[in-house]
């Protein structure tokens, strides 16, 4: 089934507005963060007005109706990547809280001074620092997937890599900046041949993709409300079972505990063993809202809009000279074009992009390492998702051009 | 829009009169702007009754980043170094002639910036130094 666009459109209250008088939004920067549909908007506000309360422990109404409404979006969260269990899905503030609750909870209980730990060169900050911290801390040793001149893992290097035995591999689903898509699926199976464990940032892959954990046999996958439709402020960490059960808290306060005394206390049951303090109930409820919306879509759908556009946006983008972009080829990318305009820094096109609406981002994508890789400081980045259009698409050629006239 | 892109920004980034790196300098400093990637470095010579007696910058950027850099030096050249201490964030405005949001203006002050860390001889540019 294919997606009526114009349909979506209108569920997206933001895309009618404009960024100046006559001109029009052109939202291409998804990657960044998603816009956010009128149920997910509804969800949040119909809570603060009819059911806000504490969740948990309270037996009045309000405190029973936010408890519910808390923990039937884990449920719907848990069903929307197919985890066995809801227990499974422990709320974060984001992808980057979720990657450092392993590194905190799991890494620091499981790995010592010499373990290896494999990452890839196309790596979000979110996935490098923590890993960083960790080895200043403990001496564990670090080493990373290449990615090749067209924008892809060097899985040969990976084979390589496994025969040193890491306790850990640790890796993107989707660059937030070459859009490829990373053979998940092989990447843990050839991790698990070696007895490692392995995390995936899903923070680009769960909004695009369907992403199925026990398919994939995740061990832990990491990501983020904000990109898929959803509020700021939440994110989810999935983990097996016998993970998860095995792990130390990571913080301490209310709701982790089952009791306390003075000196001690013994920690909850999952997943609230790791959900200290108040969480975001109002943010979750939305989280939850999001998950529905894009279930009624249907994620395969979604996936095919998104490649049609960005086929579509490579061909135009080829077309313009002095544009050089990044990443594979549409079949292992997802929804991102990042690209240089040669002469023109990409923080310049960005601004006279945004002059006729068209929002992209421009920088380094929090992906510095992978920059550096390509010999550029930053790229342009458009970046789509189920509600753009080809004729968005034509917008920001047009725009290209613009840039290129002002720049002469 | 085109306020942002003026011709003397677009003529100044693409036909710098003042990129370049001195050898020997007294004074010699670099930054970046860690969320664009911009770099600026500059070198500068004093003559003996205190003034600039001739500077250069070097680096890469926005046109903003790099404009604002080659009107900075051109205007210091000759002028007492302790007049150059005392630049604001309003002289690179005025001389950009553009209002820009706190984004780009992190672009157009990083010369400032690196200029003023060299002057008073600091070891790291801090922002405090164009506010």
């Amino acid at each position: 089934m294919s997606l009526n666009i114009n349909e979506i459109r209108k569920d997206f209250p933001i895309l009618q507005r404009e960024t100046s008088p006559g001109v029009s939004l052109v939202y291409l920067d998804s990657t960044a963060t998603s816009q956010k549909p009128l149920p997910v908007i509804e969800a949040m506000d119909s809570y603060y007005r009819r059911s806000n309360a504490n969740i948990h422990r309270g037996v009045h109404t309000l405190a029973e109706e936010a408890t519910t409404m808390y923990e039937q979006a884990r449920v719907k969260i848990a069903k929307f990547i197919n985890a066995k269990s809801a227990h499974q899905i422990i709320y974060t503030r984001n992808t980057t809280e979720s990657i450092n609750l392993v590194a905190y909870s799991w890494a620091r209980a499981n790995l010592k001074a010499g373990d290896l730990v494999i990452l890839t060169e196309m790596e979000h900050h979110s996935n490098l620092v923590p890993w960083h911290i960790l080895y200043a801390e403990r001496g564990i040793e670090l080493d990373f997937i290449p990615v090749t001149e067209d924008g892809l893992l060097d899985m040969d290097a990976y084979r390589a890599l496994l025969l040193r035995n890491p306790k850990l591999v640790s890796f993107t689903h989707m660059s937030n900046v070459l859009g490829t898509i990373n053979p998940a699926a092989e990447i843990i199976r050839l991790a698990h041949e070696v007895g490692a464990v392995t995390l995936i940032d899903g923070a680009q892959s769960v909004p695009h993709l369907k992403v199925d954990v026990q398919a994939l046999d995740a061990d832990f996958l990491a990501f983020s409300a904000h990109k898929m439709c959803g509020p700021t402020g939440i994110g989810a960490l999935y983990g097996k079972m016998e993970l998860l059960e095995s792990m130390p808290p990571f913080l301490g306060g209310g709701d982790m505990i089952k009791e306390v005394k003075l000196r001690s206390f013994r920690p909850n049951t999952l997943p609230h063993k790791f959900e200290a303090g108040t969480p975001a109930i109002a943010e979750a409820v939305g989280f939850g809202a999001a998950v529905d919306y894009l279930s009624s879509l249907g994620m395969e759908n979604v996936a095919a809009h998104e490649h049609e556009i960005t086929e579509y946006a490579l061909e135009r983008l080829e077309e313009v000279p002095g544009v050089k972009l990044f990443g594979p080829s549409a079949e292992n990318k997802g929804g991102v074009a990042a690209f240089t305009l040669e002469g023109v820094h990409p923080h310049d096109v960005a601004q006279i992009l945004d002059q006729d609406g068209i929002a992209v981002r421009a920088g380094h994508h929090c992906a510095q390492p992978l920059h550096e890789k390509f010999g550029i400081p930053a790229t342009s980045r458009a970046s789509f998702y189920l509600y753009n259009t080809k004729d968005e698409v034509d917008l920001l050629v047009n725009g290209i051009y613009k840039v290129k006239e002002i720049f002469g | 829009m085109d306020d942002l892109y003026r011709e003397v920004i677009i003529e100044h980034y693409k036909n710098p009169g003042f990129r370049g790196h001195l050898e020997p300098h007294d004074i010699q400093f670099e930054d970046s702007n860690p969320l664009c990637g911009d770099h600026i470095e500059i070198t500068l010579q004093t003559a003996e009754d205190g003034t600039v007696k001739d500077a250069r910058f070097d680096g890469h950027g926005c046109a903003i980043s790099q404009a604002s850099a080659d009107l900075l030096i051109e205007s210091i050249i000759g002028k007492p170094v302790e007049d150059v201490k005392k630049l604001t964030k309003q002289d690179i405005l005025d001389m950009l002639g553009i209002d820009l949001g706190p984004v780009r203006l992190k672009c157009a002050l990083l010369s400032l910036k690196v200029l003023k860390a060299g002057v008073y001889g600091l070891g790291e540019a801090s922002d405090s130094l164009v506010e």
